[in-house]
């Protein structure tokens, strides 16, 4: 399974979580987790996603999340989280 | 699972702390590539070149992208030129820039000789070469290897290579000596190195390898903010577990660049290598131990610490480690030392004992242009010395600021950075230079 961690922050505003679920639903991206808190005022929200039933490229992905990033003022970042294993994990 | 605080610390050493893989380096062997004509030589080295390192840059923004993680440079070495040609290397060297644009690399090590115990014709050919070279290409490198622990110094590669960065830096003078920034002299060269301008593919390499360099000064100075006034113990333990972690980032960049490119993986190597970025100063780690400035008294006992504690963490987060590994010290690429050089507080006689006991030496310095070519060669036997005594790669890497003095200022821009010209001792060694000859390998060589 290749997993990824999608990562958005900004400032709070209704609808983020519907947005991007939405966008990763139209491209066949199931949810495995996710966590969400307000960090000193800014919206900050973390999602593990598989990306194996997906049917574009991770750059395809990444872009797909470009529309929601402009008209949120939100940034969003995706990353294998391999990342994370090889930093934490031994 | 992995837990919410740890994904946050990963974010933030790669979002403020600076934390990056600095080269994926793509070692290419060319010894099949020789032929009597240089031409021939250089059509081939171009073809081989351009054929292997196709998808090297592409794969890894591909692997940038994907794993969230700056790799800055992708970079090519290939075998010591000397090695591949016995005539006029220089249609060799324009051939290898080309290859170097055609790839998208910014630099491309190799146009070396190695000559730690006596020169062959062809590596005589080859540096006197060098400064029309590097003057005239863009993004090539330059390193010659004068000395080894196991053969001694070679002085006459010594006192040549002073007059060779005087050329260069006269034939380079309108880009503040930029061509010296290309060309490194070594003792103990490594084969393996990913790091510029010093990278070659030795002759113990398998036909190609990928070697990757990490980096993260920043990460390791955030780190050592929560310990402060901490005794060592704690220090040196917080500085291995953060290299182990940045270690294991480089490791997995390898792996993946080593699978998808189909080049085995060659080594990680594990340094800290900084930028002239505020936030990614190796000489600001030094600082955070708690001196005023790098260069002060206890600077080579803290970099002792910092740089075995770098290696120790690392060792464990990879497979193969090799390369230079350890601390580098730079002076116009780290703002830290640009600061204590400007402010007076480091001397090239300090920054020489630093280079005791960390990775490589005399790294990225303006010296006066008046400064003459014997003096320059003392510096080199002097650092070759060091590295050959205490078993270590040392390197000199100085470029006479043409025209300017001690305290004048020189601009190289980018990676490369800036620096205050700073004052050589004023006392000759001409003589000491002039003898030649070589200086024998010291007792411990003999380790059979």
């Amino acid at each position: 399974m290749t997993k990824a961690l999608i990562s958005v922050t900004g400032a709070d505003a209704t609808g983020i979580i519907a947005r991007v679920s939405t966008k990763l639903w139209e491209m066949n991206i199931n949810i495995l987790d996710i966590t969400q808190t307000i960090l000193s005022g800014y919206f900050t929200m973390m999602m593990v996603v598989d990306l194996d039933g997906a049917h574009k490229t991770f750059a395809e992905i990444d872009e797909a999340f470009q529309p929601i990033r402009d008209e949120m003022k939100m940034t969003i970042h995706m990353q294998r989280m391999d990342i994370f294993d090889a930093m934490h994990r031994v | 699972m992995i837990e919410t605080g740890e994904i946050l610390q990963t974010l933030r050493m790669i979002q403020e702390e600076n934390f990056d893989i600095r080269t994926i380096t793509l070692g290419i062997n060319l010894l099949d590539c020789s032929d009597r004509d240089a031409r021939v030589c250089a059509d081939r080295v171009y073809e081989k070149i351009c054929r292997i390192a196709r998808n090297l840059v592409k794969t890894g923004e591909d692997i940038e992208r994907e794993l969230g993680i700056p790799i800055v440079n992708k970079r090519i070495s290939v075998t010591p030129v000397s090695l591949i040609c016995q005539e006029d290397p220089r249609p060799i060297a324009h051939a290898l820039d080309r290859a170097a644009k055609e790839m998208g690399v910014n630099f491309l090590g190799g146009y070396s000789a190695l000559m730690h115990k006596g020169a062959t014709l062809a590596d005589e050919r080859l540096l006197a070469s060098i400064p029309e070279v590097l003057a005239e290409t863009e993004r090539l490198c330059s390193s010659v290897n004068v000395g080894s622990t196991r053969s001694g110094l070679n002085m006459n590669a010594v006192r040549e290579m002073g007059e060779v960065i005087k050329k260069t830096a006269e034939l380079t003078s309108d880009s503040d000596g930029l061509g010296c920034a290309k060309l490194v002299v070594f003792a103990n060269a490594v084969e393996d190195n990913p790091f510029m301008a010093g990278a070659f593919c030795g002759i113990g390499e398998p036909e190609c390898a990928i070697n990757v360099g990490v980096s993260g000064p920043g990460v390791v100075k955030r780190a050592l903010e929560a310990v402060r006034g901490e005794p060592f113990d704690i220090v040196a333990e917080t500085i291995k577990r953060t290299a182990f972690k940045i270690t294991r980032v480089g490791q997995l960049v390898a792996r993946e660049a080593s699978e998808r490119l189909s080049i085995p993986f060659g080594i990680v190597d594990l340094s800290l290598a900084p930028t002239p970025a505020r936030g990614d100063s190796v000489a600001h780690i030094l600082t955070e131990m708690g001196l005023e400035m790098a260069g002060a008294p206890g600077t080579t006992a803290a970099l002792a610490l910092l740089n075995d504690a770098v290696k120790k963490g690392g060792v464990m987060a990879s497979n193969h480690v090799g390369g230079l590994s350890g601390a580098f010290i730079p002076v116009s690429e780290d703002i830290g030392m640009i600061e204590a050089a400007s402010a007076g507080a480091l001397s090239l006689e300090k920054l020489e004992a630093m280079t005791c006991v960390c990775s490589v030496g005399l790294d990225m310095i303006a010296i006066p242009g008046d400064t003459s070519a014997a003096t320059i060669s003392g510096i080199i036997a002097d650092e070759a010395a060091i590295g050959m005594v205490n078993n270590k790669t040392t390197a000199v890497r100085v470029i006479p600021a043409v025209g300017k003095q001690a305290g004048d200022r020189v601009e190289f821009g980018g990676l490369l950075g800036f620096a205050p010209v700073m004052p050589v001792n004023r006392f000759g060694c001409d003589d000491f230079i002039a003898r030649g000859g070589r200086i024998p390998a010291p007792l411990h060589s003999l380790r059979n």
